[in-house]
């Protein structure tokens, strides 16, 4: 995710103190990973030194740092073209699970067990997103939703290859 | 053999059941304690209807033997078991379940009245329920006149409005697309757990199966305990 | 629209019902049979006209006209013959007695050579029951040689029982049955005048049976419609618009309709051999009799396919296919009644003119008749559903069984009336025939004046024969509880061409007791009644006068043209009383009444007995058997009938034996049409039985709810038929003249007749119904 890309967005709003920014972030998109507040300096002081950003005013007192920052025009053009550039898609081309089952294969081990293990994994933590998603709010339901799909995608992949296994073995041990 | 804890409520033990040469059950274990959510996974024709079938006292087993409370299902007559279903049981099915000429709130008083309730309280009964699963504004429409995810809604109102203490769901979301899917395994595992209603889920999604606390997969009429074989 | 395009959709909706998979099959197979029982059954009707010209055929062929004024002299081409017709049990035997005369006298129709004396050639069903173990009192009355059998051309049903036995030294005198002819056959006759409202009946019976069949035909092209809807559905969702889905399905039913044409005239082709080797209230033929005729084939032909088209197109408007599904025009409106009361009302305008018409007033108009009864059963299938939605509509509170029956004809009231259609049809039908039967029967049927609680039997014997020993013969024949036998001779004033001459009766005092009241009476008493019964003018004076004390009469006396006659002379003793003859004499001619005794030795020549009267004993089995027995030793040629109360006119009769037998089909069609449609809906609710049984439902609830939804329908289906039935009826008779009177039993019979089809019907559908609520209807994998 480009941490500068969504603080830039936040700015657009309005003005905010850096502690503001990490707070704003963290409540809308930290969910599990909260961001440190030495990032968001570094983040910023990127901004600036590239003219997305610019320092609207000093608070004097006590704390580290009472910056407030203002994003520039340059800085909602940027945004603006982050957000109408698609992503990449990920093509998950390199898969580790993918590796360990044919590893098992090559050296006869039991591979059914490996990819049952792993089901077990990935539903427990279905079954977490899920009660999460329950108790939360939209925007937990979404995230959640994201990435129960994502899961359930290597789920499927799982059973696809638990019931392909004796081909899969045929092959790769030719 | 899987020593059964002593606290469960229904315990299977090598269940074995032919359709013809078809072996749908062989050798299938299972148990479920009151409470818990037990998803049956597997891929199609593994032979995870014919358990939930053979667990509900629907179909009898060709052998293997059936706990429920204590009392070996396989054992009973076909009234007791007829009328065990009627009191303890709670089935919601993937479609074809509710009667079209009935109005929804009779669909779901029909349980009540079976158990030879009146018609009235039946029907208060029903509309509590319906309300908990908010499709009580469906009440006076038929099957035919609502949606794919509110009739299951009103399926899953009948199934627990007799206050079972296990619910059968076959593919309760089969019919329905996710959001309505969701909509309906949010309300039915809710409600199971505000009863106390222990819940068998028989499901090829894994996101309905997400809903669990447990998972058994059924493959080739075997089934696996995935939490216990980790 | 071209007819081109019809055409072309029509093939297609055919090409889909015989291409649509194993259900398409299933779904066209019912409609074929359906339709293929109802061809089968209107083949059956066209061919009756064809049956009873050929019954007539043979009947007239075989004729042995007993009527000439004279018989021809003896010669080579002369044969005798006598009727010796006799009964086994309650079927008639027609006999003859031939005796050839020259070696160019006839053969009978359907007979290769003369039996020899001692021989008979027979009928095949004869042989058989002859063959038969019970048959033993039979074999010893026909104690003759079968030396061949009768052929078809000879028998107007396969089981007529018939034989012709050879005989030698047949007398022909003016008193015995024997005939001498020189040919077999009917001689021309100036047909008679066919009884207005006989003709009526047949019209009504025609009308009666065969809507049904129509109704029952309508109900077989949509047999399965609901699965047909939803595959119309999915070609709804290929492109094709709502008129040519139409289109495709009236070509299905087309398909199925032209099957059942085929299927039909399988069933009437295998139907025709088996009639022909089965009897029917004592009514059989044969396969070739069985022949349809060409033009109403022709239409059966071409009315069914048309009819199919028809019915599914007029079906179809109230089924609206959408693509995704077939929307039964969900929100109904409720049925109308107004033009729903239509076709009966017009039927009874239609009737309307012919009332006080009467059998006087010339024939009844054939097309108001068959239109006016036909609007008014056609009604009954229109007012039905109307009916039934009416009285369901505010139903639903009660038992669950009840609540489920009750919602479910909420919901499809037009199919539950469907089915009952054919039912309340025939019923009406059959009530309204019933009142119509009934209420002149008077008309056809005559008292006989004869009392069978009195005498069941009469033996006539075929020549004159003494009297002595006639009545011990019966009175030592098993079966006989006590015999009564009767002599005449005649009496006159002078032994030659007496100028007063009377008839005289011989008997037992407790013979004589069966013709008068006696005070008094033993052997040589003398009485003459002061009244002959059954005389238009009762009063006997003259006869009083004559039979006087101390006159001398003469016993049989000689006239001129005639042989010498016995000339016995007998003075009337002094003891002759006069009495009163009794209102039921089994006499007509009582007069003289003489006990056997007070008549001098001479005279016992010429007595000749005057029947043989028999009261049988009850408690024997096959009684009547043992006595045709002894009389057929006594005297072969004797006819001996039974005594009833009443005898009914023939065609009467004949026409309502065709009213039971047509009902007996309709009946079954009907019935079989019920079970199919009964299934199909069971099947098509497979899965919600296994889900309702699944959670627990008891199979009680759901057999009892199957019970009322068919109930309902078929309570309020009969009430229809009732209300028609006894409006029809009634009007029948005021156009016969004939007061209208309520035969409620006869509508009770009538109204338990279907509903006991309609029971028989569910009962048999429980077994299946039982089986689909087994648990394995849940599977689906």
């Amino acid at each position: 995710m480009s941490i500068g890309h969504t603080l830039l967005g936040l700015l657009e709003a309005g003005p905010r103190h850096g502690y503001d920014l990490k707070r704003a972030f963290d409540e809308k998109f930290g969910h599990d990973r909260p961001l440190h507040y030495g990032q968001v300096y570094s983040t910023m002081s990127r901004l600036l030194k590239n003219g997305l950003v610019e320092v609207d005013a000093i608070e004097a007192g006590g704390g580290p740092e009472r910056k407030r920052y203002a994003i520039t025009d340059a800085g909602i053009t940027d945004v603006q073209r982050w957000l109408a550039t698609p992503q990449k898609p990920e093509e998950y081309l390199q898969s580790t699970l993918y590796t360990r089952v044919v590893l098992a294969l090559l050296t006869r081990r039991d591979a059914t067990e490996i990819l049952d293990t792993q089901r077990s994994e990935h539903l427990r933590s279905m079954r977490i997103l899920t009660d999460r998603k329950r108790k939360g709010d939209l925007a937990d339901q979404l995230i959640c939703d994201h990435a129960l799909f994502h899961l359930e995608a290597d789920l499927r992949w799982l059973e696809l290859t638990a019931a392909r296994l004796d081909k899969l073995r045929e092959a790769v041990t030719l | 053999m899987t020593n059964s804890p002593p606290d469960s409520l229904l315990t299977a033990h090598d269940l074995r059941k032919a359709y013809g040469p078809t072996h749908a059950l062989d050798g299938a274990e299972f148990s479920i304690h009151p409470g818990e959510v037990v998803a049956i996974m597997g891929p199609s024709g593994s032979g995870k209807s014919t358990l939930l079938h053979c667990l509900a006292g629907i179909v009898p087993p060709d052998s293997g033997s059936i706990t429920y409370n204590g009392r070996e299902l396989t054992k009973m007559s076909d009234a007791q078991r007829s009328a065990l279903r009627r009191s303890e049981f709670g089935f919601v099915f993937q479609f074809g379940q509710l009667v079209p000429e009935l109005t929804c709130v009779e669909n779901v008083a029909l349980p009540l009245r079976l158990n030879g309730s009146s018609r009235k309280d039946a029907l208060r009964t029903a509309l509590g329920w319906m309300e908990r699963l908010e499709v009580d504004d469906l009440k006076a429409k038929r099957p035919g006149e609502v949606s794919g995810g509110q009739g299951q809604r009103v399926a899953v109102a009948r199934a627990l409005v007799t206050g079972p203490r296990l619910l059968f769901a076959d593919e309760p979301t089969g019919a329905l697309d996710s959001s309505n899917g969701e909509r309906v395994m949010g309300l039915l595992t809710e409600a199971a757990r505000a009863t106390n209603a222990a819940v068998v889920l028989v499901t090829h999604e894994t996101h309905v199966a997400a809903y669990s606390d447990r998972e058994i997969v059924v493959r080739d009429g075997k089934s696996r305990d995935m939490e216990r074989s980790v | 629209m071209s007819p081109r395009q019809w055409i072309r959709d029509l093939a297609m909706g055919a090409r889909f019902a015989v291409t649509g998979g194993r259900e398409g099959w299933v779904r066209m197979t019912l409609t074929a049979v359906g339709v293929g029982l109802g061809v089968a059954l209107l083949l059956l009707c066209t061919a009756l006209p064809n049956v009873f010209a050929a019954r007539l055929k043979v009947e007239d062929a075989r004729y042995d006209n007993t009527y000439s004024e004279k018989a021809p002299p003896k010669a080579d081409n002369t044969f005798l013959i006598a009727a010796t017709d006799t009964a086994w049990h309650d079927d008639d035997i027609r006999g003859r007695l031939v005796e050839p005369e020259g070696k160019r006298a006839p053969l009978p129709p359907g007979v290769d050579s003369f039996p020899g004396k001692g021989e008979m050639v027979v009928s095949p069903a004869l042989k058989d029951l002859l063959a038969s173990d019970d048959a033993k009192l039979l074999r010893e009355r026909l104690p003759y040689k079968i030396t061949g059998t009768i052929g078809e051309s000879g028998l107007i049903g396969s089981h007529e029982l018939a034989y012709y036995a050879g005989a030698s030294g047949l007398k022909l005198t003016d008193v015995s049955p024997v005939h001498r002819l020189t040919e077999y056959g009917k001689p021309d006759e100036t047909p008679e005048k066919t009884d207005p409202v006989l003709l009526l009946m047949v019209l009504v019976v025609f009308v009666v049976l065969l809507t049904p069949v129509a109704v029952f035909i309508a109900a077989a092209v949509r047999f399965g419609g609901e699965r047909r809807d939803r595959r119309l559905a999915a070609l709804r969702l290929v492109g094709s618009d709502s008129h040519m889905t139409r289109r495709f399905a009236a070509g299905e039913a087309l398909a199925g309709a032209l099957l059942g044409l085929v299927i039909g005239t399988a069933f009437f082709l295998l139907g025709r051999q088996t009639l022909g080797s089965t009897e029917l209230l004592g009514v059989s033929v044969w396969p070739s009799y069985l022949d349809p005729s060409p033009a109403l084939a022709a239409l059966v032909a071409v009315a069914i396919p048309v009819a199919a088209v028809l019915v599914t197109l007029l079906a179809m408007r109230g089924v609206v296919v959408e693509p995704l599904g077939v929307v039964r025009a969900a929100k109904q409106r409720r049925r109308r009644l107004w033009w729903r009361l239509m076709p009966p009302l017009a039927g009874l305008a239609m009737l309307y003119p012919l009332i006080g018409k009467g059998r006087k007033n010339g024939d009844f108009n054939q097309y108001l008749v068959i239109g006016g009864v036909l609007l008014l059963l056609i009604g009954i299938t229109a007012l039905l559903p109307w009916v039934v939605e009416a009285v369901v509509v505010p139903l639903g509170k009660g038992a669950l069984s009840w609540q489920l029956a009750v919602r479910r004809l909420q919901l499809s009231s037009g199919t539950a009336a469907r089915m009952v259609n054919g039912i309340a049809v025939a019923v009406a039908g059959a009530i309204a025939l019933q009142m119509l039967f009934t209420g002149t029967q008077s008309q056809y049927t005559k008292a006989t004046g004869k009392d069978p609680s009195r005498v069941q039997m009469q033996v006539d014997f075929s020549e004159r024969k003494p009297l002595s020993g006639v009545e011990r013969d019966f009175t030592g024949t098993k079966g006989v509880r006590a015999a009564v036998a009767l002599a005449t001779s005649e009496y006159g004033d002078a032994r030659r061409d007496p100028e007063n001459s009377n008839g005289l009766t011989v008997g037992s005092c407790t013979a004589l007791r069966e013709l008068a009241t006696l005070p008094s009476c033993k052997d040589g008493d003398v009485f003459v009644t002061r009244t002959r019964s059954h005389y238009t003018t009762p009063s006997n004076a003259d006869e009083i006068a004559i039979v006087k004390p101390g006159r001398q009469l003469y016993i049989d006396p000689s006239y001129d043209d005639a042989e010498r006659g016995i000339e016995a002379p007998w003075t009337v003793p002094a003891n002759v009383r006069v009495v009163d003859a009794r209102k039921d004499s089994l006499q007509d001619a009582n007069g003289l009444l003489v006990t056997p005794a007070a008549l001098p030795a001479k005279a016992a020549s010429a007595l000749f007995s005057d029947g043989v009267y028999l009261r049988l004993d009850p408690s024997v089995p096959d009684s009547r058997e043992y006595i045709r027995n002894a009389v057929a030793r006594i005297d072969p040629l004797a006819s001996t009938y039974g005594w009833s109360a009443t005898q009914e006119d023939v065609k009467y009769t004949s026409i309502r034996t065709g009213l039971f037998v047509g009902s007996f089909f309709v009946l079954a069609l009907i019935g079989a049409s019920l079970l199919v449609s009964q299934l199909e809906q069971l099947r098509e609710r497979r899965k919600l039985l296994s889900a309702l049984v699944a959670f627990g439902t008891q199979r009680r609830t759901l057999s009892l709810s199957v019970l009322w939804q068919t109930a309902l329908p078929v309570g309020l289906g009969l009430v229809l038929a009732t209300t028609v039935g006894v409006t029809l009826g009634s009007v029948l008779l005021k156009m016969t003249r004939t007061p209208v009177a309520m035969d409620w039993a006869s509508v009770l019979t009538m109204t338990g007749v279907g509903a006991a089809v309609v029971g028989v019907v569910t009962l048999l559908s429980l077994p299946p119904l039982l089986r689909m609520m087994r648990p394995e209807g849940l599977r689906t994998e």
